[in-house]
């Protein structure tokens, strides 16, 4: 797929990618998918998304060709990549922050390098495709398991670990209740993770009904729509007896509704990095001395956050972008234990000649959207 | 007067559920309650297996000049290639680059400007194509008929309801605005053409 502006998107033919470095691979993508970060892709939202660029940073596939100093990976070997582009190692790669690679993105200082998300994330093209590009093979890419499953793998991806990197970002103990901000992929792998954290209570909000439900069945969570009160936040304090939430995880990002004033102006009009909504109802409905963990995705620019409420409360606030690999070992076990099914939020499995279809759905959450894959078409 | 709630006091309302009644109802309730079984604790692990076999990568080979941002002290060694500047939007985002630092707003919102003119420069060349911009193919939005577009947004209580209609405002608007101002300038080209001819008409009858 090509972005072509802003919400319009379509197929086009583009040369096979080229090894450009001796560590690159290029892999034939099996199976990618739409995350909800790409959203603020399509809708226009990132600063320095070029027109011709391909989107897509969740993928799994198989290794089509090697660069001559690739050691770990050969011709044919079926492959998981995370959606961080990274060295492995720079300063902040050897202390294992992946995600902070400092010698991939050009573009930016302030984030690493991300497949398929703008040239401020370093003008990779992303995996929304039938091939793609795959720097520092022998740093990123894992093989896939025999064992587990395509649409599993592709889940370990991006959604899976950054929900379980942001239950980690909780410092959650034992019998803490945990109020997670949107029940999309990462809201829902993020009330998963902090019940294996040993969370007494989780809370998840959101607005649209069909999630809420996934969140009960899936996540084991107690859940409000906060559609329903006048005061989401009143609500939370009211539900944790004043106290409110001893860790408030923002599962949501830049394109969070709930005040049609910091949605338009954040997401429609571009005037702020994001809309702070769920960050704000995060900040006012954790208690004082709690922990706000940040995995929701937010653009560079400044957004109105509350912070004199964060800083009056105490508040620790923790977020990055997920170092993926990381968390695969433990990830891993978990699946295999039966702890977590991923592929169980999976709602559409979409031809990639169809992807326009496929943004426009999930963009709108039509259909009981909560996570489309983009198949391969059989050649 | 009821119970005082517990932020008022120094005790804390006991849990709902017990740690044996959540490990028996969730699978694997409590697996990671050791923090040192939770692979990002702590942070920052110096020394950490990452595959790499370089203290510094090789570089990929630049071609035609690359951006940066200032704040990088050199160029990195791998970057992304797959859509090189190029012509007006090509030139805002140079400056952008070459001139603002990422800590500084009009560093982003040229990049924004400049995001909107490609889209305008591409969409304008595609016209020269077999294979125009077609606004209808590419926002998807025949998906609204055959994905439940009515039943899954009205009656569901949805608060994105209340802005969703300025999306398709806010893409068919500037293809309505560009098509009317094109229909004005034929307009005002065509009364020009047939004044002139009008006048030459007049200047030959003087004669």
């Amino acid at each position: 797929m090509v972005y072509r502006g802003p919400y319009k998107i379509r197929v086009e033919e583009k040369d096979i990618p080229k090894i450009e470095h001796p560590n690159d691979a290029i892999v034939r993508v099996s199976t990618g998918a739409i995350c909800g970060s790409d959203l603020h892709l399509y809708h226009g939202m990132m600063p320095d998304t070029r027109v011709g660029t391909t989107f897509g940073h969740e993928f799994v596939g198989v290794v089509h060709e090697v660069g001559p100093s690739v050691q770990n990976l050969a011709v044919g070997d079926r492959v998981m990549v995370p959606f961080n582009v990274y060295c492995g190692s720079c300063w902040f790669c050897s202390r294992g922050l992946f995600s902070n690679c400092h010698n991939v993105n050009p573009n930016a200082t302030a984030v690493g390098g991300i497949y398929g998300y703008s040239h401020t994330c370093g003008g990779y093209d992303g995996g929304q495709a039938e091939f793609v590009r795959v720097p520092f093979a022998d740093v990123g890419p894992s093989k896939i398991p025999d064992w587990m499953d395509e649409e599993d793998a592709v889940l370990l991806t991006d959604a899976l670990p950054t929900g379980y990197f942001g239950a980690q970002l909780g410092d959650i103990a034992e019998g803490d209740t945990v109020v997670v901000f949107g029940a999309g992929p990462v809201g829902l792998f993020a009330a998963k993770s902090s019940w294996l954290m040993g969370a007494g209570r989780v809370i998840v909000i959101d607005h649209l009904e069909y999630r809420l439900e996934k969140a009960r069945t899936f996540a084991h969570a107690e859940t409000y729509n906060f559609g329903e009160y006048d005061d989401i936040v009143v609500h939370l304090k009211r539900a944790t007896d004043f106290l409110g939430a001893d860790v408030v995880i923002d599962a949501v990002g830049a394109e969070a509704d709930g005040n049609f004033l910091q949605h338009v102006t954040g997401t429609k009009l571009k005037l702020q990095g994001g809309s702070p909504v769920a960050l704000n109802w995060a900040i006012d409905s954790v208690r004082k001395g709690g922990t706000v963990s940040v995995v929701g995705a937010y653009g560079p620019l400044f957004s109105a956050v509350k912070f004199g409420d964060a800083v009056n409360k105490g508040l620790t606030l923790r977020m990055n972008q997920c170092p993926v690999k990381r968390q695969w070992p433990r990830l891993f076990e978990h699946i295999r234990n039966g702890y977590l099914k991923p592929s169980d939020i999976v709602t559409h499995r979409i031809p990639l000649e169809h992807i326009a279809e496929g943004y426009h759905l999930f963009s709108a959450k039509l259909d009981g959207c909560i996570k489309p894959l983009i198949v391969s078409t059989p050649a | 007067m009821g119970e005082i709630a517990t932020p008022y006091t120094a005790g804390k309302t006991p849990g709902r559920e017990s740690a044996d009644a959540l490990r028996a109802r969730i699978p694997g309730w409590g697996a990671d309650l050791n923090p040192a079984d939770r692979p990002s604790f702590p942070r920052e692990q110096p020394g950490i297996q990452t595959g790499a076999h370089w203290d510094f990568p090789e570089r990929q080979p630049e071609g035609s000049p690359r951006e940066r941002s200032i704040e990088h002290a050199m160029l990195t060694p791998v970057f992304g290639t797959s859509a090189p500047l190029k012509g007006p939007s090509g030139a805002i985002r140079k400056f952008a680059y070459a001139r603002y630092s990422e800590g500084r707003a009009a560093h982003w919102l040229l990049l924004i400007a400049a995001d909107r003119v490609d889209a305008w420069e591409h969409h304008l060349r595609s016209f020269a194509t077999p294979r125009p911009d077609n606004p209808v193919t590419e926002t998807g939005v025949l998906g609204e008929f055959r994905r439940h577009g009515i039943g899954s947004r009205f009656g569901r209580n949805r608060v994105d309801v209340n802005h969703q209609w300025m999306d398709p405002v806010l893409v068919v608007g500037p293809w309505v605005a560009a098509g009317l101002g094109a229909a004005a300038a034929v307009r005002a080209l065509a009364r020009r053409t047939s004044g002139k001819a009008a006048g030459r008409t007049t200047a030959a009858v003087r004669k």
